[in-house]
């Protein structure tokens, strides 16, 4: 009787605790399993949904590459004047190789050309009528990551031989976690002219917020300015702007061309932000703490100086009103969107690359030059110099990531340090070099 | 005790040896001290009743051998660390397992915000019996997967037979600093920044002084604009025409406020032979001394238990608590008070309005401040707990019962944070308001049976059952802006929504195990126990683990041979061995996945980790000898342990190839190892009937050593610029290892570091390094990018001790607990602002008026460089020893005689005075030493100061009433 109990019990209790074991497969309910993600072609346009998110992380595109454009640019027309020191140390080109906004360019460029990278091995599954435009968004996104990076981290294109002179390694290959070398700068703006060529050959114009052949063209603009390859430059941003008629247009005044929460006529290719999701980080760092921001870039008298009477870009500054600093309109408003190609810059990358080939597809240089002056409320220039033009594409496009890209490329200086100074590219973070001591580390880092 | 059939009496045993013979709670079930072959510690509710903090923990801090608790900061409500006997893990959990009654109950940090809260301060600690903690593998293997970082027992207050005996306790009293910096006043402020700026122009070649032409341009000029917008409606010339020494703005004091402190308790117990009882209820709110920081609790348990027959008796313990918690920010906020030392002291807090100033609506400052959050935002976590466990137990034969046991855990907290339309977070967006609920219910089923017998000089103890253990985490985040007016808080009055969340996380065990306890004539003594865990957190290939340990003891004074000495009572060697786990990892770490994410309104997937299916737990081997002994009828007592803890398969976030696409995979690959001494001394000096006077000591050496990482891998980290916590191959966990600061060049006032390496012939030639002759045959350079790291200081202490003093003289009794600890650095990261050689506006402390100032002068200060970075760099400059010595708690109480008290219904009354924290005694740069960042602490990032508040310093007094 007694063992009956015992055992009645122990039985009873092991029935129960029996039946937990199938509580011990907890999968997670907050992610899918890795397999599945890139089984369907719906899911894969997701994982491509994925892909422009990390292409709009702020540390990417969200703001963090063009901010560090401008402050390594800054050749005392801005200051910066915030507390972190991170980007304290870019502008005043004292980085280190522990610096983390140059970590975290690496770490979120390769975790978006990884995300592309699984996407173009898994175009099997999406439909064959989707197939091409997926497979030219993916290379879209990893041709513009990987410009970034080697105009980042290594020597310009214009500094030395591009043959020899390291890039970035170039990985195609999904979740690969082997060792890769540097590519050689050269071997890196073929690879990004190859994926963007792709991409603007078969995007349409018009592709909603995401990557179109107008987009996909000017990045090739920008690819060729920079190899100094002005023919080229001049019929990419030809093709863009042919491509752009119709879909884009220049804004009807300079200020329309600013702050917009959805995508306005001369946004080609704007990372989107919305009161949800996304964050703008140009307008966290140069707007005033009284529009939301940090207040840490001053712009300096000397960059103010350089805009002729009547010039509305010159009055597209504000006064703080906490520090009496004066800082750029451009980025006002935390939900715009982060604008990062806008139309105008094509006519002046048509108008310098016309002018230096002698040629005028498309549009004369002054007629390029002038719609833009027009546009600011400037008269023509009838014959107008390339001095006027650099000028123009300077003062138009100022404070939108394209300032250290374009001194290198025209072998001027900032800060006095010169276009090929070594502070000026960045460090190839000592996070990857712990891993692999076999990546070469850029000039003027230690070994 | 039976003794009839035994012949033979061991005289030993007869002496009255309390401390041996006590009851000591273990993983299921209970053991007598002197039989124990592993290693317990041992607090009793009685040593921590009363003492004025809001969580048990800081309780017990100091009380124990080998057990370190460090407060974060002194937040009430805030993070608290416990390491058993070191740390055991890289990267995950080093807190051991906390057990109520038989329930593992939750203790994972629940915040919001970087910084942690604590569910342990929802525990009434009056209510607790005694805390058991389980070092050794032979005490804690029971527990297995878990038991790694040791285990915390807890025992409530159990009910009793006889009259109902009521304690009534009232407590008042407030709370202080432990101890406050120096900064620069003013006067100090505008002469120093001055300096500043004009260095700047002397350096580029302006001379605003006595060109005029050159002021316009100057950084004279600008710094003089910038006293103009710090000092409000002030004009700082006027005031410093007025008064050269002009005090200006003490902003530490606006940080701190007048905390007071109160608590009240009452508890009942009793019962009839067959039924008992243990009730209690209690309120206790005690303000931080940060301003807006405040720590409520109230709290009731009933435990009860019947005896339905001879052979059965069920039982119940319920406890349930409310806390509410005023939080202020994170440590790295501007809005965290003590940030507050950073605005300029030229600076008013109010203008002539009385409206405060601050960075954007009444500009006077350049970062944001805490008076500011303070009046116009709330930030409350409220946590609902019940604890409850119910149980019956069967007595089957004589010797043999059966337990079951349910229990759960139930947690349910709300995070409301409303910031409004002034406030940094709600400015731009018209109010900010968040809320955030969780719930978790953790339940615990259990069955085991116990066999106890004694057969001549064999006795025996054998335990056996299973265990089930589910948790279940549900969370959700809402939070909008956009509020009409600042007094429409909730919610609904949001104009959209600003961001929102929804998640589940789940783990499980399911266990058996055992334990066999056998003692041979009362001298040699033998463990065995076993635990067989299977999680939901291991992965496919590996889910269930083996965790056995085997423990001997001698009681070498019950041999003849010994037997009759007068000097030696007690004498035990014992020795263990045994394997424990740790699966304090995540829920989900050996699935490959993909996350949810979003972009542009659309739904979006992105790979968020590397698959690893052989995932699996930490295991740590460790093995304990240890020596009990008693001296002179055991008014000396102590206990030796030597142990070492051999921790493999260490799950580390094994940095991969950028390139990859990720930055780590999870993966079992590390090793490290604990090795030390422990000393528990107990003497009852004087034990006279009108004045006694008993002390104990426990001291505790551990030394924490990374034996292996990944691949080649010497090194992970630093992995932050601003700090230099590193995992290095040799050394101690989150060693700090960075540049060392040499001081100054007196020549040029440049901050100097060493080179610690040789210079190469091309920078020998260029001058990039260079020996300064005061700085010794050592080179330096004043290229931060050039000079080599190294390891720093440990901010793990050598040892640690507790020494406490018992003195009782008729009425009175006097208790003083002194705690410390030795040898660990701290990093005052908050040092690269506020003690930067003026290089920011931020106010300076005061050492920074000894800066250099003309060639010749010796000093470590640099020379003031306005917005330059001049030595402000993360190096040694900002490494301070945080070794210290604390009298942490001290009770002074008298107790009334019967005589006083005569015959009414009061049958004891005592008042008392008890202080914590009242003396500290440290040659730390900081606040108090006793630090690690909220927003930060983790494994690795150890000993680290960011403007993290002091702990308190508390003086209470208190009425106990017994009736």
């Amino acid at each position: 009787m007694k063992n009956v109990k015992i055992y009645s019990i122990l039985f009873l209790s092991l029935l129960i605790l029996g039946s937990c074991a199938d509580e011990l497969d907890l999968s997670p309910p907050q992610d899918i399993d890795n397999v599945f993600a890139l089984s369907t072609d719906a899911n894969v346009k997701t994982v491509l949904s994925g892909a422009y998110d990390a292409l709009s992380d702020t540390d990417l595109f969200g703001g963090n590459t063009q901010r560090n454009s401008e402050l390594l640019g800054a050749d005392d027309e801005l200051q910066f004047s915030g507390t972190f020191g991170d980007p304290s140390d870019i502008w005043r080109k004292e980085i280190t190789v522990i610096n983390g906004d140059v970590a975290d360019l690496w770490l979120d460029g390769y975790r978006t050309i990884n995300i592309t990278n699984n996407i173009l091995a898994a175009l099997d599954v999406v439909n064959e009528e989707d197939r091409s435009t997926v497979e030219a968004e993916a290379r879209f996104i990893r041709g513009m990551m990987y410009l970034e990076l080697v105009l980042f981290f290594g020597p310009s294109y214009s500094d030395g031989d591009p043959a020899t002179n390291l890039g970035v390694p170039l990985v195609t290959k999904p979740n690969d976690v082997n060792p890769v070398d540097r590519a050689t700068v050269s071997a890196v703006y073929d690879f990004v002219i190859e994926d963007l060529s792709f991409a603007a050959a078969n995007l349409p114009a018009d592709n909603g917020v995401y990557a179109n052949s107008v987009a996909a063209s000017a990045l090739l603009s920008r690819a060729y300015l920079q190899q100094g390859d002005y023919a080229s430059a001049r019929d990419a941003a030809d093709a863009a702007l042919t491509e752009a008629d119709g879909e884009y247009g220049l804004a009807g005044s300079f200020s329309e061309a600013f702050n917009n929460q959805s995508n306005g006529i001369e946004d080609v290719f704007s990372i989107q932000v919305t009161t949800q999701d996304g964050s703008n980080n140009m307008q966290l760092f140069f707007a005033s703490t009284f529009n939301g921001g940090r207040g840490d870039v001053e712009i300096l008298p000397k960059h103010l100086n350089l805009y002729e009477v009547g010039d509305e870009r010159g009055s597209f500054f504000y006064t703080d009103e906490s520090t009496g600093d004066t800082r750029t309109a451009k980025w006002t408003d935390q939900f715009a969107n982060v604008t990062f190609i806008r139309l105008a810059e094509l006519y002046l990358t048509r108008a310098e690359a016309n002018f230096r080939e002698g040629t005028a597809v498309g549009a004369t240089p002054a007629s390029d030059l002038n719609m833009i002056r027009n546009r600011a409320g400037l008269g023509d220039i009838t014959t107008p110099t390339l001095a006027d033009i650099l000028n123009e594409r300077k003062l138009e496009l100022a404070f939108e990531g394209h300032r250290i890209h374009d001194i290198k490329r025209l072998q001027g200086s900032s800060d006095g340090f010169s276009f090929s100074a070594p502070e000026l590219v960045f460090p190839i973070p000592d996070r990857e070099r712990n891993i692999n001591p076999g990546l070469q580390q850029n000039d003027g880092y230690g070994n | 005790m039976e003794i009839g059939a035994q012949s033979v009496i061991n005289v030993t045993l007869s002496e009255d040896v309390t401390e041996l013979s006590e009851v000591v709670v273990v993983g299921y079930g209970t053991q007598i001290k002197q039989d124990l072959t592993g290693n317990v510690a041992q607090v009793s509710g009685e040593d921590i009743e009363n003492i004025p903090v809001p969580s048990f923990e800081q309780a017990i801090q100091g009380r124990t051998a080998g057990v370190q608790i460090t407060s974060q900061n002194g937040k009430v409500g805030g993070g608290i660390n416990i390491r058993v006997r070191g740390a055991s893990s890289i990267s995950a959990s080093n807190e051991p397992l906390y057990v109520v009654d038989g329930i593992p109950i939750t203790t994972d940090n629940q915040s919001l915000t970087s910084a942690a809260t604590n569910p342990l301060s929802d525990i009434n600690f009056n209510d607790i019996a005694s805390i058991e903690i389980l070092k050794d593998a032979s005490s804690a293997a029971i527990y297995g997967s878990r038991g790694s970082n040791g285990v915390v027992l807890i025992t409530t207050k159990q009910g009793k037979a006889g009259k109902t005996q009521f304690n009534f306790n009232a407590q008042f009293g407030f709370s202080k600093p432990t101890r406050k910096r120096d900064f620069i006043n003013a006067a100090e402020y505008i002469e120093l920044f001055t300096e500043s700026a004009l260095n700047n122009d002397l350096a580029s070649g302006l001379d605003p002084l006595n060109n005029p032409e050159d002021y316009e341009k100057s950084d004279l000029g600008y710094i003089e604009s910038v006293f103009d917008y710090l000092s409000g409606h002030l004009d700082w010339r006027e005031e410093l025409a007025n008064n050269p020494n002009w005090e200006g703005t003490d902003w530490q004091e606006e940080a701190f406020q007048d905390a007071s402190v109160q608590s009240y308790d009452l508890s009942a117990r009793g019962g009839s032979d067959n039924t008992r009882f243990f009730f209690s209820g209690s309120v206790t709110d005690q303000e931080g001394i940060l301003i807006g920081n405040s720590f409520q609790r109230i709290s009731g348990r009933l435990n009860l238990d019947h005896d339905i027959s001879e052979k059965l008796t069920v039982g119940v313990n319920v406890g349930i608590s409310r806390s509410l918690n005023n939080r202020v920010t994170d440590d790295n906020a501007f809005s965290t008070p003590l940030q507050l030392i950073a605005q300029a002291p030229i600076t008013p807090v109010r203008d002539e309005e009385g409206n405060l100033y601050d960075n954007t609506v009444n500009p006077a400052m350049f970062y944001y401040p805490a008076t500011m959050e303070k009046e116009n935002s709330d930030f409350t976590t409220t946590v609902f707990r019940n604890l409850v466990n119910t149980s019956a137990t069967y007595d089957v034969v004589d010797g043999l019962s059966i337990t079951g046991e349910y229990g759960f855990d139930l947690l349910t907290q709300l995070e409301q944070r409303y910031q409004n339309s002034v406030t940094e977070a709600g400015l731009s967006v018209g109010g900010y308001g968040q809320d955030r609920w969780v719930r978790i219910f953790n339940y615990t089923s259990r069955l085991y049976a116990n066999y106890s017998k004694v057969f001549d000089v064999h006795s025996i103890d054998f335990t056996l059952g299973t265990e089930f253990q589910k948790s279940t985490r549900h969370q959700t985040l809402t939070a909008g802006q956009g509020y009409p007016l600042d007094e429409l808080k909730t919610l609904s009055s949001a104009a959209e929504v600003a961001d929102w969340s929804g998640t589940l996380n789940e783990y499980s065990f399911l266990s058996y195990f055992g334990r066999l306890n056998y003692k041979l004539q009362d001298k040699y003594l033998l463990g065995v126990s076993g635990r067989m865990d299977a999680s939901s957190r291991f992965g496919e290939n590996n889910r269930y683990g083996f965790f056995p340990a085997a423990s001997v003891g001698w009681i070498i004074s019950n041999e003849g041979f010994l037997g009759s000495s007068d000097v030696l009572s007690f004498l035990k060697l014992r020795a263990s061995y045994g394997l424990t786990g740790n699966a304090g990892i995540g829920n989900y770490d050996h699935f490959g996945t993909y996350i949810a994410a979003g972009y542009n309104g659309q739904s979006a997937l992105i790979p968020s980790q590397i698959p690893n299916p052989d995932l699996e737990w930490e295991k740590t081997a460790q093995v304990d000898v240890g020596v009990d002994f008693g001296l002179f009828g055991d008014r000396l007592s102590g206990e030796i342990d030597y142990y070492e803890k051999n921790t493999s398969d260490l799950l580390l976030g094994v940095p991969v190839l950028g390139t990859s696409g990720f930055s780590t995979q999870t993966q079992n690959i590390g090793e490290l190892k604990n090795s030390g001494v422990e000393v528990v001394l107990n003497y009852d000096l004087i034990k006279g009937s009108a004045f006694s006077w008993s002390t104990s000591l426990n001291y505790a050496a551990n030394q924490n050593k990374v034996t292996k990482l990944y691949g080649d891998t010497e090194k992970i980290g630093p992995n932050s610029s601003r700090y230099m916590n590193a995992v290095i191959v040799g050394e101690a966990i989150g060693v700090h290892y960075g540049v060392e600061y040499a001081g100054v060049n007196p020549d040029n006032g440049d901050a100097v570091f060493y080179l610690n390496r040789e210079p190469s012939e091309e920078e020998l030639n260029d001058g990039s390094a260079f020996t300064v002759a005061h700085l010794g045959d050592r080179y330096v350079t004043n290229f931060f990018n050039l000079a080599e790291s190294k390891v720093l200081g440990n901010p793990n202490p050598d040892f640690i001790y507790g020494w406490t003093n018992n003195f009782k003289f008729k009425g009175f009794d006097l208790s003083i607990l002194i705690q410390g600890q030795e040898g660990n650095k701290v990093f005052l990261g908050g040092g690269t602002f506020m003690t930067a050689n003026a290089r920011y506006e931020d106010n300076q402390t005061s050492d920074q008026l000894d800066r250099w100032q003309q060639p010749g002068d010796i000093t470590d200060v640099p020379q003031a460089r306005l917005y330059g970075n001049n030595g402000a760099q993360t190096s040694s400059r900002y490494l301070s020893d945080a070794s210290y010595i604390r009298l942490k708690t001290l009770t002074f109480g008298y107790n009334f005689p019967r005589s006083i008290l005569g015959n009414s219904f009061i049958s004891s009354a005592r008042v008392y005075f008890s202080g914590q924290n009242l003396i500290t005694i440290t040659d730390y740069d900081g606040w108090d030493p006793e630090v690690n960042t909220d927003y930060l602490a983790s494994n690795i990032f150890l000993g680290n100061d960011f403007y993290s508040a002091p702990q308190a310093k508390t003086f209470t007094f208190g009425v106990k009433l017994g009736f």
